[in-house]
């Protein structure tokens, strides 16, 4: 009945979007009836369906192993999944490196369940045909931490470093059009045709980029987590593809979720 | 065997590159990283990731060159706008109109250059009010600075090469990397010089 309701919204949903761009003004309506809208629509998020597969995902015996998820160690000990995502990026001893939620799902389905990253990175965004496995489980694990304050750690040698290599990414100009992150999140209330772009330098902006991911994207009615929304900003910075769930990746999310930290992660969104 | 020895070399370089991450500056270690943890992808090769002169300047002084190394750069950047062989600096507005709006090319998906996608960060035509505010408002610039060759040129060579003025600026140099043909630059400049343009009326 539920799942009913919540595919009736995604539906019209779907419907809606894409937004009536030539609307927005300096102070910028679109941004505000669509923050009406969010609200109204996380009361019955379609991110909810992609969180119980996630749940069952995480539960079911797969693979070449034939494993569960159940002994995945997401930094509070094998299975813990209640705030682990809020406690992310992390060092991870076993690796000998920072991970991200879902660099470590990637990395417990490789080694716990036998799964190739190959495989895994080879089309590792949802479409609107098909949502890939960690996506649905990134989903799942996120939501565990919702209500919870955001505590990246910040205490290893490697943690400490991460940040600051992703904090020298976020700034690096480069591309085609000589572009960083901070071209487009450096500076205060700027937008791009009507889109805010927050800037991520900024404690009480930077969570805005933590803020609602893994989310629901009414764009095209499908499922993404930060993997991809960091995947297309580099698209859109005409830099070449990074590296799915990759060292990288995870750096850059540290330096935008230590900025973030402390401030409550509010759990699964609606995204435009 | 030979092989066999390439990937265990191929594979000793990536680990240096890790260790690296880790052990030597915040800046030298993203580099690795980033060295390390990007592929091509279309046309947007690795070569992208490697700074020019304008890029590595502007990231080692955080967009504010030292005075006398900031005023070679934007000479040598201006000494490479080329001008169009007939002379003429104005194509067609109503063409130009499209291009700013086009925001897409350059990426990974796209085969090259496409549009210049003025409107992403500039105020233009007084019908689009979907505009971004990464620049200034172009909104009026013929008739505010003057229809003269002198601001011609300056619009099209601002087009061809943003740093040709501004160093560090956050435009793109559409005909230094040849995102725009010079046709459509003629057609952009139109589009902000022309007294029949509407961003003029
Ligand atoms: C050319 C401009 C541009 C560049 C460069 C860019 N982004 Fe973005 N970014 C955007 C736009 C546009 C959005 C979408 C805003 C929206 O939908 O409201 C966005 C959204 C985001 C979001 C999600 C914010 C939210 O509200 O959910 C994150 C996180 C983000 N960018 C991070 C980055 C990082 C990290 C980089 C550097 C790798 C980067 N961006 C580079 C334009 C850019
Ligand atoms: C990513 C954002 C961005 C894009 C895309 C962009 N510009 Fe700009 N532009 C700027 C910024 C920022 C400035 C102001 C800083 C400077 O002078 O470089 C600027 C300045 C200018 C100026 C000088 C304004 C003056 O008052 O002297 C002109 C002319 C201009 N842009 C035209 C264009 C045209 C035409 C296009 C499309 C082909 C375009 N821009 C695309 C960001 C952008």
């Amino acid at each position: 009945m539920r799942q009913a309701l919540m595919l009736a919204v995604a539906a019209a949903v779907a419907a809606v979007a894409p937004w009536p761009q030539a609307m927005a003004q300096t102070e910028d309506p679109v941004a505000a009836d669509f923050d009406k809208f969010r609200a109204i629509m996380e009361e019955a998020n379609p991110a909810e369906l992609f969180e119980a597969k996630g749940e069952q995902l995480w539960r079911t015996p797969r693979g070449p192993k034939n494993a569960s998820l159940e002994q995945c160690d997401l930094g509070l000990g094998p299975g813990v999944v209640k705030g682990a995502y809020a406690q992310m990026p992390r060092y991870f001893a076993d690796v000998d490196r920072v991970m991200d939620a879902e660099a470590r799902i990637v990395h417990c389905m490789i080694t716990l369940q036998g799964f190739k990253r190959e495989d895994l990175a080879k089309k590792p965004f949802s479409s609107a045909t098909k949502t890939p496995d960690p996506v649905s489980i990134t989903t799942y694990v996120a939501a565990q931490s919702a209500g919870m304050k955001l505590a990246p750690q910040q205490t290893h040698p490697k943690e400490k470093a991460a940040y600051e290599i992703g904090k020298e990414i976020f700034f690096y100009r480069a591309g085609a059009y000589d572009f960083s992150c901070a071209s487009c999140h450096g500076v205060d209330g700027q937008r791009i045709r009507t889109q805010p772009l927050p800037n991520f330098t900024r404690p009480e902006q930077a969570i805005r980029a933590i803020q609602g991911w893994p989310g629901y994207r009414m764009t095209g009615g499908v499922m993404h987590t930060l993997q991809w929304r960091l995947n297309d900003c580099f698209r859109q910075q005409r830099f070449p593809e990074p590296d799915y769930a990759s060292e990288m990746m995870s750096a850059l999310l540290t330096y935008l979720t230590v900025n973030a930290q402390g401030q409550e992660y509010k759990g699964l969104g609606i995204k435009r | 065997m030979r092989l066999g020895l390439a990937a265990m070399m191929a594979a000793g370089a990536a680990v240096l590159a890790a260790c690296a991450a880790l052990q030597s500056s915040p800046r030298d270690g993203a580099l690795a990283l980033m060295q390390r943890d990007f592929h091509a992808e279309g046309i947007a090769g690795m070569d992208r990731l490697k700074e020019d002169d304008v890029q590595a300047a502007c990231n080692k002084y955080k967009d504010s060159p030292p005075a006398e190394l900031d005023a070679k750069l934007r000479g040598k950047q201006y000494a490479g706008v080329k001008w169009p062989a007939d002379g003429k600096l104005l194509g067609d507005w109503k063409a130009g109109e499209k291009i700013a709006q086009n925001g897409r090319g350059m990426t990974w998906r796209d085969k090259g250059g496409v549009g210049g996608g003025c409107y992403n960060c500039h105020q233009i035509g007084p019908d689009t009010t979907s505009f971004g505010t990464i620049g200034p408002s172009l909104y009026q610039f013929g008739k505010l600075r003057g229809y003269g060759t002198d601001i011609q040129r300056y619009a099209y060579a601002k087009i061809y090469n943003a740093k040709a003025y501004n160093v560090c600026s956050q435009m793109p140099r559409f005909g230094h990397v040849g995102a725009l043909t010079e046709a459509q630059m003629k057609d952009v400049t139109a589009l902000l010089m022309d007294p029949a343009s509407p961003v003029n009326r």
